[in-house]
């Protein structure tokens, strides 16, 4: 016969006696800069980048995608996440990272 | 074996086994050391070992996800709210007691696992998380039937679709909150939950507290965390994590030629069927001509595992392993199998076969997010 994965057990006979009420808190660890982005060319990235998200959505990205991944990551950045990121600094962003990563 | 101490200042990484997978192992708020993927959001990954330690994964080795970076900083669980809304009779605000109190309690060991869980190993390689095996767990959630919270509601004619959606918020107003949908009937199976409990505590904040989504054989993008808004609508929802993210090619094998566009896509859904050895790490020395025991874990989308199957000969013939204790369709099940090998470098295949007659398929399917990996596991062992 098939078990069935469900289990419905009486309300009454679990509920406990007191329901904790303290508010649970949470607080991120730190974030660092990875080494990657920690020189002059990476600052650009590290300014452009990092509003939104932490830095290692970019550093571990596979290698060796070429100089269009890199392109459409930040295109999806800007055109459907609303990145506020200059054209400029877009095109500079996605070169960099290119020069680095692609 | 004597422990290392760790070099203070000095993190301690994990080399996933493709390229740039080198990861720091971290500790998050209620969470032991695990793989960082992402600090901001949180992405934290199971180190394999753990599936070897139980059926059951532990709150505290429990993987993350989160897309978006605006978590909530403090729940408080006496004034938290789940609000049952839209199209319904009668809306709902509902209290944690209130939750636990005035509806029926059910329970159910699940597997959640990432749709994106493995991508690392996805050639050839697709941007995303580049994650390994470790973004899966399995869990007994307790908890309310969404059936009976949407009973006391009072579905409207017409009600198509539920949504979905928690406390965590997008960073900057330009990016679409995380909400997800299901289809009505599905919602109401009686399977679906709202859970307050994961192994019999509380959920970790991480993992969702106070309440998430138990959306039982199908990817974690619905078990929506946090969660405290429930909306029926009456027409197919259209938010950005169903319309454009989230899709899969929709054909027979969900799959396309390497760098091909789909031209049909629906929303990710349920589980493939897949196993792994958990007993031996890739490259492990076992002794020759001498019983080894090898243990492993298998799941599906919802069908039973009906057969793990091993080759020592990379594919040309297989043998039957034994299953473990069966704790529901949606769980982990273990195998084991004994074996007696010769000296040298082998290659150990696994593959599962569920009731249904769906099996692991021999060679990777690729997708474009690098979604639904499950081809065979090899591992090889050295023999000597
Ligand atoms: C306005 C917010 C915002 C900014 C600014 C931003 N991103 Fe993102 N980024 C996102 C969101 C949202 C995701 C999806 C997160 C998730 O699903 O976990 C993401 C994910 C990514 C990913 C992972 C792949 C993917 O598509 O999910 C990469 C790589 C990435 N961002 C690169 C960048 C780069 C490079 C920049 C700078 C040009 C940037 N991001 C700036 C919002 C942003």
């Amino acid at each position: 016969m098939r078990r069935e994965p469900l289990v419905l057990i009486a309300a009454a006979a679990l509920v406990p006696a007191a329901i904790a009420a303290r508010p649970l808190t949470y607080s991120a660890p730190a974030e660092t800069t990875p080494a990657e982005l920690a020189d002059a060319e990476g600052e650009l990235v590290v300014n452009a980048c990092s509003t939104c998200h932490s830095l290692e959505y970019i550093v571990t990205q596979p290698r060796g995608k070429g100089a269009q991944f890199w392109k459409d990551s930040v295109a999806k950045m800007v055109n459907v996440y609303k990145a506020p990121v200059e054209p400029a600094d877009a095109d500079a962003v996605a070169a960099a990272l290119a020069r680095k990563f692609g | 074996a004597l422990a290392t101490a760790p070099v203070a200042g000095v993190a301690k990484t994990v080399q996933l086994p493709f390229g740039n997978g080198t990861r720091p192992l971290v500790r998050f708020p209620q969470k032991r050391e695990l793989i960082l993927l992402t600090t901001r959001p949180p992405q934290l990954e199971t180190p394999f070992e753990v599936f070897n330690h139980g059926l059951i994964t532990p709150n505290d080795a429990f993987f993350v996800r989160y897309h978006l970076s605006g978590l909530p900083d403090a729940i408080n669980p006496a004034t938290f709210r789940l609000k049952i809304g839209g199209h319904v009779g009668k809306p709902l605000e509902l209290s944690l007691a209130s939750l636990k109190r005035d509806f029926p309690v059910q329970e159910i060991v699940a597997v959640n696992q990432c749709s994106g869980n493995s991508r690392g190993f996805v050639e050839p390689r697709v941007g995303g998380g580049q994650l390994g095996n470790g973004a899966m767990g399995n869990a007994r959630w307790r908890g309310v039937p969404l059936k009976a919270l949407l009973d006391k509601a009072g579905l409207r004619e017409g009600a198509r679709q539920v949504t979905f959606n928690g406390l965590d918020n997008p960073p900057l107003d330009g990016i679409p909150d995380f909400v997800k949908a299901l289809d009505i009937d599905h919602a109401r199976d009686g399977e679906v939950m709202v859970a307050y409990q994961m192994n019999g505590q509380d959920l970790p904040f991480l993992n969702g507290y106070p309440l998430r989504l138990i959306v039982p054989g199908h990817y974690g993008t619905s078990w929506v965390k946090h969660l405290d808004e429930i909306n029926v609508v009456n027409a197919q929802f259209d938010g950005y994590w169903m319309k454009t993210a989230y899709r899969i090619p929709d054909n027979d094998c969900n799959c396309l030629v390497p760098g091909q566009k789909p031209d049909k896509t629906k929303p990710i859904g349920r589980f493939n069927v897949r196993s792994f050895v958990t007993s031996h790490a890739d490259g492990a020395r076992v002794a020759a001509r001498q019983t080894v025991e090898l243990r492993g874990i298998a799941f599906a989308g919802g069908s039973n595992i009906a057969r793990v199957l091993l080759s020592t000969d990379d594919g040309q013939s297989w043998q039957e392993a034994r299953l473990g204790e069966d704790l529901g369709r949606y769980s982990f099940r273990e195998w084991r199998l004994g074996l007696a090998l010769q000296a040298g470098a082998h290659r150990i295949k696994v593959r599962a076969v569920t009731a249904d007659g769906e099996a692991q398929p021999l060679e990777q399917r690729w997708q474009p997010a690098g979604y639904m990996r499950n081809v065979v596991e090899t591992i090889r062992l050295e023999v000597a």
